[in-house]
């Protein structure tokens, strides 16, 4: 036994100078011994994937059917039980349409990132579908929306002023994803995903926490992800007012009856607007022409804060973390070194290049700093000026950017009760109406 | 009633240009991203080139027991009776006993072969991708061993949370043709 431990251990008082060379030659063996192959499980077949974008589809124009044409709620219940087994715990989630934004940003940012078929159709068709028919997609398609939804218990009323301010962090969340993605430091959409964790059942502690503060808040908040946090529904929010079939509360002519005022847990519908008073009209005018001069102003604050806040943003990036760390080295200014410096050291690249890459990574920080900060400032800006816009309205209406076409609140339009033939006399309707 | 009914027609008109609008941005937009490559886009993979078995393989990834797992390239193996992936720096004898292994699980089955040579086999279910074996044999050995994302196993993440917390930069986005990236006696493969 000790015999053959001599020469080995002679062996490495040599320089280990080729790393991973053939140190000791593979010998030939004279029993006929046949060696094993390293097996290589392939992984999921793309014809897979096609399948998940062919069930997408179909989702998309069942949800759409179920929503306007049946006014089904029990239809859409069933169809995002499916989509949450599906998509959610059997696909685990990924690829998603909220996710594939960042992947869009890299194919555009990057050109040697090639975007695959298939993330790029779980990114077009739930936009294409919600310019036809309103955001069908969150209704009864996106897991992470069903998972909320299955869970709504007692919905609160939020405040208007709350619900406004709450929802602009979707996007400055979009805009981040966005710097992120495009400077190629991180996915944090991907990163902070709160329900990814549940769908695979397993996670980091941090991760499931997250998930589990959301499914609770979710109880009694409808849908808190999708109103206060989702990026890919501020894209939804873009197009799904243009719909050629949107979302009616009532299928026939509303009577004003105010019954469905309370029926949505989202706070998506509008309730008719007085008729405005000549003289507020005119002070709204004012301080309309106010904001507008006020905008650019925000956009270049926006973007000078966004310029000079850029150094911080850019330690987001593993690159310039560890030129940042190994620079300190250095200099002396830190003892002993992190797993990053120590592989980079282990490597022997010269420092000068992860220099030169810090600093053009730095560079490309600036710019998108500056965009993502005029971004911010513009988003505050509009959202004012959207404020102080009074859009006439006659009858109680869903917001069409805001509805996420779960079809709750047709059950509470006396209209439809007629429509079903549920009711023989109109004025007595059930006030306990199905919330489901 | 008919000022209502000229604005509701109006507003039809302008949304049904926004729609043709808004459908040409979102295909042409993703058409001139020209989604290509293969169906299933790409995988995530290691390069063992630039592995530093820093042991991150066996504590980030979102699934646990972890994706990656040791594997072993055995036309590179010296099948050594001492092997560096195999025993610990300093065994007390040249004999299975967990306390000489390096691998914390005893995932590394060891079987002789003939005088002097030895075969080492990963029992994967039992790796964790720690990489201690990979580190050794590296180090002293031939390099045979390699950590690699296993794809029966992966879920391929989106964003792979390994690649975010590997200090080498060692994650790769590989087309999922071609998911492996074993390092072989005649070079990469
Ligand atoms: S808002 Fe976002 S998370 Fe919610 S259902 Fe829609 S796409 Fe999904
Ligand atoms: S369908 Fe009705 S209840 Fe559902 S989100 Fe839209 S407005 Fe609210
Ligand atoms: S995280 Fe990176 S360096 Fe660490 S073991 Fe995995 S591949 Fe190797
Ligand atoms: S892609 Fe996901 S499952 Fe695969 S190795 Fe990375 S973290 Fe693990």
């Amino acid at each position: 036994m000790r015999r053959s431990l001599g020469p080995a251990l002679a062996l490495l008082a040599l320089p280990a100078a080729a790393l991973g060379e053939e140190r000791f030659p593979p010998p030939e063996f004279s029993t006929g011994y046949q060696m094993p192959a390293p097996t290589t499980p392939p992984p999921r077949a793309g014809t897979l994937a096609v399948l998940d974008v062919v069930l997408l589809a179909v989702a998309l124009s069942l949800a759409a059917y179920l929503v306007l044409k049946r006014r089904s709620r029990n239809g859409v219940f069933a169809l995002m039980l499916f989509s949450l087994a599906y998509f959610g715990f059997y696909r685990n989630g990924c690829v998603c349409p909220i996710g594939a934004i960042q992947n869009v940003v890299v194919a555009a940012t990057d050109r040697s990132y090639a975007l695959p078929a298939v993330v790029a159709a779980f990114f077009a068709l739930p936009l294409l579908f919600a310019l036809f028919f309103g955001r069908v997609f969150c209704a009864a398609v996106c897991p992470m929306g069903a998972v909320q939804d299955v869970v709504l218990a007692r919905p609160a009323r939020i405040p208007p002023w709350l619900e406004h301010a709450l929802g602009l962090l979707p996007y400055l969340y979009l805009g981040a994803a966005v710097l992120f993605a495009a400077t190629g430091s991180a996915f944090v959409i991907c990163n902070y995903d709160p329900f990814v964790s549940f769908f695979r059942m397993s996670g980091t502690v941090k991760l499931l926490s997250l998930g589990a503060a959301f499914l609770l808040l979710s109880m009694f908040v409808g849908r808190p992800y999708c109103r206060f946090v989702c990026p890919y529904g501020v894209l939804l929010r873009w197009v799904a007012p243009w719909a050629r079939w949107p979302v009616t509360i009532t299928p026939d002519t509303c009577t004003q009856c105010r019954l469905c005022e309370e029926s949505c847990p989202f706070g998506a519908i509008r309730v008719p607007t007085p008729e405005p008073d000549p003289a507020l009209r005119h002070e709204g005018r004012g301080r309309l022409a106010v904001l507008l001069l006020l905008l650019p102003v925000l956009v270049a604050a926006g973007g000078w804060l966004g310029a000079h806040g850029s150094g911080r943003l850019a330690r987001a990036h593993a690159r310039v973390q560890l030129a940042d760390r190994v620079w300190i080295e250095e200099q002396g200014k830190v003892r002993g070194t992190t797993d990053a410096s120590e592989a980079f050291r282990k490597h022997g690249h010269p420092t000068e290049e992860l220099y030169r890459e810090a600093a053009e990574l730095r560079f490309r920080f600036r710019d998108a700093g500056r965009l993502f900060g005029a971004w911010v400032g513009l988003v505050f800006g509009l959202k004012l000026i959207l404020l102080s816009i009074r859009r006439r309205r006659d009858n109680y209406e869903a917001d069409r950017a805001a509805c996420l076409a779960c079809a709750r609140c047709y059950r509470s339009c006396p209209q439809e009760h007629a429509r079903l033939g549920l009711v023989i006399d109109e004025t007595e309707v059930p006030d306990a109406v199905d919330q489901r | 009633m008919a000022d209502n009914s000229e604005r509701m027609s109006r507003r039809e008109f302008l949304a049904g240009k926004v729609r043709l609008a808004g459908a040409l941005a979102v295909c042409g937009g993703v058409a001139l991203l020209r989604p290509r490559g293969a169906i299933a886009g790409t995988v995530w993979q290691i390069d063992p080139n630039k592995c530093t078995q820093c042991g991150k393989c066996a504590t980030e990834c979102v699934l646990g027991p972890s994706a990656v797992k040791c594997v072993h390239v055995h036309a590179m193996c010296g099948h050594c009776e001492l092997c560096f992936g195999f025993f610990e720096a300093q065994p007390n004898a040249l004999t299975t006993a967990a306390e000489n292994q390096r691998c914390p699980t005893g995932a590394i089955k060891r079987r002789f072969i003939e005088d002097p040579y030895f075969e080492y086999v990963i029992d994967e279910p039992l790796c964790i991708g720690c990489g201690k074996c990979v580190e050794g044999c590296g180090t002293f050995g031939n390099g045979s061993l390699q950590l690699q994302v296993r794809h029966d196993r992966c879920e391929n993440c989106n964003q792979c949370a390994i690649a975010d917390a590997c200090p080498s930069d060692a994650f790769v986005r590989v087309p999922a043709t071609r998911p492996y990236l074993l390092k072989s006696a005649e070079g990469e493969q």
